[in-house]
């Protein structure tokens, strides 16, 4: 088997240290002077999907696993959320010999809540998806995760509080905290950049921590994980559940920022796209989701009039990025420069 | 007209055939994929979009060159299975040396190509394309009433699952198709050419998934959509039963789609989500599927 030299590790982390810095630094920057030059919506639409890309890089990029259902968590979260900030009043579901539901009465209007259940819903989702897929590997996985995405696709075309086809519309942004009106643009700006980028923050924490050091072992080589005494299983589905977790806020957000919850969130297309943006961007990369996910929106926003052409230029990229791409455009940029992105 | 647990004979039955029908078509597909899959180590995410060429060349047979449906059966398989020759060759092969996982990535991304392309100049809309004349009209069992096209597609689908079953696993081809699938290299060896036969493989299952497209033309609409849907349940059936055996693949195919059937008539708001809870409960009992062996 292939040796780590000790020295080259050594050089990496302090590469790892000021290349990230860099980057960080340029990223928040453009992010920050860009609602002067770009339109608003069109931004925090792609930092959702930023954030959403992070996520799924989470799993894909350090733990090697390749869901095709993040859609699941992503569309369910926002839905989630769109009820909780219209109606307010959740029901949940008991089973107490019959079926009984479980009223929670909260204040509507309310952003913060919104994303807090949306995202707890999502995390409910990944942890129970998770205990299913990671039972197979690889190419089994991925088609259980799509498998799981689709019945809960068709458990939203028919249950009542998600509106089927029309979706939840007019969902209102509400007063954040009771402080601050969302209903203001640039106010809701502020808002998405901070989440994301909080979010963003979190993974790479998550990425560096001895926790992600293990499971990107696993993803290298799995049977010397387990050799080696780790409960590889346990950290799958932490892994599993904290980038649905995170997707979930992503969608959440997204709820927020549209007004809206529909059924394209959870189709089977979203799981694609984010695999797109994430693949192009760079598997395993800290800014290849940023990068990936910016390219995509602008491609899909741009081409929108040419309808179906989106969908065959989207494939080619797969085709491109699979045959040729594999690391993606940070990821190539790092290997050019030497650097970890 | 009788009844059973409540509910009329005709009903139950004729939603009995609707799910031997859709049964067939899981069968043909998921066999499509385990015979892929054997040799290419590729879950082939094309197979939808190869199964709505198959049903799209019978219609443009019909439409532009006035070629019927018997003719088509013929035509439609070895046009769309020399196609994936040529992505094979073109794309597949480069694969060989990579993750699983690039496969399944690559096959995916020609199928969004494929369906765009098709969607560009048909719409969303379905076409209609007619029962041939020499299978119309059907006929009164007493109990319900059987179409004669329907009744062929059950016949023609078992047919051909069982002869590809026999050709893999009875013939000296078959034997050197699952020797290579076991140790290429070895089998290299003995001056059989590998790579042609994988390539050979990938075109014959992907024929495979035309010729259920072409099955399927009369009874679902033709439309550019028709296979992303359908490829999904499939997947789920590959799940349940494991890419391990051919026999396994088209039991389950049936199997499931006689269950969807009975949950139609039964539970129909389940009637979509069925067959994904059972490979949840499949997973929990079973991880490797009802056919599968451990890996």
């Amino acid at each position: 088997m292939e040796q780590v030299a000790e020295p080259q590790v050594v050089l990496m982390r302090r590469d790892t240290a000021w290349s990230v810095g860099i980057g960080f630094a340029v990223m928040v920057a453009l992010l920050a002077a860009a609602p002067f030059v770009v339109y608003p919506v069109f931004l925090m639409q792609a930092l959702c999907f930023v954030l959403f890309a992070s996520a799924y890089n989470l799993l894909i990029g350090y733990g090697g696993l390749v869901s095709f259902g993040h859609a699941l968590f992503f569309g369910w979260a926002g839905y989630v959320a769109a009820y909780v900030a219209k109606v307010g009043t959740l029901s949940i579901p008991f089973w107490l010999g019959k079926l009984v539901w479980l009223e929670i009465p909260l204040p509507s209007h309310r952003p913060e809540l919104a994303l807090l259940f949306g995202t707890l819903t999502a995390a409910i989702l990944g942890y129970v998806a998770g205990s299913v897929a990671i039972r197979r590997h690889g190419i089994y996985f991925a088609m259980i995760t799509l498998a799981l995405a689709q019945m809960m696709y068709f458990f939203a075309l028919r249950a009542k509080f998600t509106g089927g086809e029309d979706g939840i519309q007019a969902v209102p942004r509400g007063r954040l905290f009771g402080l601050f009106d969302l209903s203001h643009e640039m106010t809701m700006y502020v808002f998405v950049l901070v989440v994301v980028l909080a979010g963003f923050l979190l993974i790479y924490r998550i990425i560096n921590s001895p926790f992600g050091e293990v499971l990107k072992a696993i993803r290298e080589n799995e049977h010397r994980a387990v050799s080696l005494g780790y409960k590889v299983e346990r950290y799958k589905l932490l892994a599993f559940t904290l980038s649905a977790t995170l997707s979930g806020l992503a969608g959440s957000l997204k709820a927020l920022v549209f007004q809206l919850a529909s059924l394209t969130d959870v189709h089977w297309n979203m799981s694609g796209d984010v695999l797109l943006m994430t693949l192009l961007g760079g598997l395993g990369t800290v800014f290849g989701p940023f990068v990936g996910a910016f390219l995509i929106v602008t491609m899909q926003n741009y081409l929108a009039p040419f309808g179906q052409w989106v969908l065959v230029i989207q494939g080619a990229i797969f085709v491109v990025c699979v045959l040729a791409f594999r690391r993606g455009i940070v990821g190539e940029l790092a290997n050019l420069l030497r650097v970890r992105l | 007209m009788f009844e059973i647990f409540g509910i009329p004979s005709q009903a139950l039955f004729g939603q009995l055939l609707l799910g031997l029908i859709n049964g067939s078509f899981y069968a043909l597909l998921s066999l499509g994929l385990a015979v892929i899959f054997g040799m290419l180590n590729i879950i082939n995410f094309t197979h939808g979009a190869q199964y709505m060429m198959g049903a799209f060349t019978a219609y443009l047979l019909l439409q532009y060159l006035g070629i019927g449906y018997w003719w088509a059966l013929v035509i439609a398989p070895i046009v769309i299975g020399l196609f994936g020759v040529v992505i094979e060759r073109l794309l597949l092969q480069h694969l060989r040396k990579l993750d699983h996982l690039y496969g399944l990535i690559l096959t995916f991304g020609l199928a969004l190509i494929i369906e765009g392309l098709f969607r560009n100049y048909y719409g969303s809309s379905g076409q209609p394309y007619a029962v041939p004349d020499s299978l119309q009209g059907g006929r009164n069992l007493g109990f319900m009433f059987l179409p004669n096209y329907r009744a062929w597609v059950i016949a023609f689908s078992l047919v051909i699952c069982l002869a590809t079953w026999f050709a893999i696993e009875r013939t000296r081809l078959g034997s050197y198709l699952r020797a290579a699938t076991e140790n290429p290299t070895l089998v290299r060896a003995f001056g059989i050419n590998v790579p042609r036969m994988v390539t050979l493989t990938y075109g014959f299952g992907v024929g495979l998934a035309a010729l259920a497209g072409v099955m399927a033309a009369p009874i679902y609409n033709v439309s550019p959509q028709m296979g992303s849907d359908l490829i999904i349940v499939v997947f789920a059936v590959v799940v349940i039963g494991g890419m391990g055996s051919i026999m396994g693949a088209i039991l389950t195919g049936f199997m499931l789609g006689i269950v969807e059937g009975l949950t139609k008539v039964f539970f129909p708001e389940a009637s979509n989500t069925v067959i994904f809870v059972i490979m949840v409960i499949v997973l929990l009992a079973r991880p490797y599927g009802l056919f599968g062996r451990g890996a």
